[in-house]
């Protein structure tokens, strides 16, 4: 069985994925509103330049929108008991979550693409780049992995995972730059570094503004880089988990 | 030649051992079935033949491959229907066999078209494009079976796939299964339906308390106890049940307007029956000598393995 085999297997899982679980009005909704409330919390009555704000926007956009549905995958599917019909097809693990990680990224770029569309037309300018565009791809891909490393413990309630999720995710968003820019934020920038929500803010805020605490082309790799770790670690610890979920 | 076969499988949960050192091996062609009570193992077996499950120690083979070792070869020669409905109820019947199609690496016109067979032969094509949660029990367990089938595979695994089903789909799925099973593809089949088992298995295993307790044709396993051979009477008018523990009657059921006498001779009980109705000035309604039921081999052989 051939390398590009599992990968068909996996794109019919994401097709799967997106036919249940994404296009769907509330979680389109929700990939959109919440970071636009939090964009409108943060920016009320500050002085902060929206180019700025609205970079913070876009980074938060992507990384709400696939971390959004990847936890809950497969709690719900064990539940539903789907995952053990999966698990008993010829397809790897890391086929059937490369799958998942797939339709996560179609949905953050389809909410990016939107999101991006309106900036440009806010803010009248060019704004998307070739290193924006990999580090969309790279970014969405890391995001969307995060998410599945999340569903890992063998739990079939997925609101006991979306709980982890959300303690996880907005500590994150208030460590990477999102609202402040990285030299002001003083020692807690060096937390920073472990986000990989930093870099890829830093990316967009290249692309929106023209500043940045890193060049581009370091956002991107540290983007691949994250994805790849948290990819690796989320096949692993549903394969250490596995026997739990039957 | 074999295209299952079990090699000492043992399944331990936290110290709790669900399967113990079983072995067993399925020709190709044949209905086998696993027998047994609720918490036998059989879902635990299943599971690791399945490649769902690792044994804690012992091999599975499925035909020339090992389960653990080649589970995506293994896999591809099986369609599975596991105990529990599991299609995808947010997807249509047509999409969910499709899904299996493509999980399975079934060329784009050749799953449409399997697809759309298995949705007529199991009466569901003109509700192909209805998602699965507007579908009753016996309609979901019909596109489980139709995923099941749509990689034509060798060997079919089947957990329970009449369990709590309506009479009319419980005949449907049972008459697929035969119609599968005369084409060529091997049935592996668990139940705790004694009479699944009578009806449709070439040969079964008696599993209880994660052990196999006894494997062979069904015919064959009630000659194993020929001793509870019985006699099936039907009086016109109510008797005293005492009066019918004539010598050699080892034991008397009653169920519903019946009786049913467990002797060694029946030919010896019969004159009795019919002297007995003469003077009590009754009627024999009905009357009817029985040889061993599987369900008599299965209690004996369960009561006879404790855990």
């Amino acid at each position: 069985m051939s390398f590009f085999d599992q990968l068909k297997r996996s794109a019919a899982i994401a097709k799967k994925d997106l036919r249940i679980y994404y296009f769907r009005g509330p979680v389109i909704i929700q990939g959109l509103l919440i970071p636009a409330f939090l964009f409108l919390s943060f920016s009320f009555r500050r002085d902060v330049a929206l180019d700025f704000l609205l970079s913070g926007l876009v980074g938060m956009a992507l990384f709400f929108a696939v971390s959004a549905i990847t936890p809950v995958i497969a709690p719900w599917e064990t539940r539903m008991k789907t995952f053990e019909r999966l698990i008993s097809c010829p397809i790897s693990l890391w086929a059937i979550l490369l799958g998942d990680i797939m339709a996560s990224m179609l949905f953050g770029l389809f909410i990016t693409l939107f999101i991006l569309v309106a900036s440009v037309i806010i803010l009248g300018a060019q704004i998307i780049t070739l290193p924006l565009l990999a580090g969309i791809m790279a970014g969405s891909f890391c995001f969307s992995a995060f998410g599945t490393l999340i569903s890992a413990p063998p739990a079939d309630k997925p609101s006991d995972i979306m709980l982890i999720s959300t303690l996880i995710k907005f500590p994150l968003i208030f460590i990477s730059g999102v609202f402040a820019p990285l030299y002001e934020m003083g020692a807690a920038r060096f937390l920073s570094y472990i986000s990989p929500l930093t870099y890829y803010t830093d990316l967009v805020r290249h692309a929106m503004i023209g500043e940045a605490a890193f060049p581009p082309a370091t956002n991107v790799l540290a983007l691949a880089g994250f994805a790849v770790v948290l990819y690796s670690a989320a096949v692993a610890w549903h394969r250490k988990n596995l026997d739990k979920r039957f | 030649m074999d295209i299952i076969r079990a090699v000492n499988l043992v399944r331990e949960f936290d110290g709790f051992r669900a399967v113990d050192e079983i072995s067993f091996q399925v020709e190709k062609g044949e209905i086998f079935g696993l027998l047994g009570p609720n918490g036998a193992g059989k879902t635990t077996t299943i599971r690791m033949l399945t490649g769902v499950l690792k044994p804690t120690r012992g091999r599975a083979y499925i035909g020339n491959h090992d389960i653990q070792e080649s589970p995506i070869r293994a896999k591809q020669m099986m369609g599975i229907v596991p105990e529990m409905a599991n299609a995808y109820i947010d997807l249509s019947a047509m999409n969910n066999l499709l899904l299996m199609g493509e999980l399975y690496g079934v060329g784009r016109d050749q799953r449409k078209r399997k697809a759309e067979t298995l949705l007529k032969d199991f009466q569901l094509y003109d509700r192909r494009d209805d998602k699965v949660k507007t579908f009753s029990k016996g309609m979901k367990q019909r596109v489980i079976l139709g995923m099941a089938l749509m990689n034509d595979a060798d060997i079919l695994f089947l957990d329970e796939p009449t369990g709590g089903l309506d009479v009319e789909s419980t005949r449907l799925i049972r008459y697929i299964i035969r119609q599968y099973n005369q084409s060529g593809t091997t049935i592996f089949l668990t139940t705790h339906n004694i009479e699944e088992a009578n009806m449709l298995c070439d040969r079964t295993a008696i599993m209880n308390y994660g052990r196999i307790v006894a494997v062979d044709r069904p015919e064959k396993l009630k000659n194993t106890i020929q001793s509870t051979s019985s006699v099936e009477i039907a009086f016109h008018k109510a008797v005293n049940e005492d009066d019918l523990h004539f010598e050699g009657v080892s034991s008397m059921e009653k169920a519903g307007d019946k009786y049913r006498l467990f002797c060694k001779q029946v030919e010896k009980i019969l004159p009795k029956l019919v002297r007995y109705a003469e003077e009590t000035d009754n009627e024999i309604l009905s009357l009817r000598t029985l040889g061993p039921s599987l369900e008599d081999v299965f209690v004996k052989l369960t009561e006879e393995n404790p855990a």
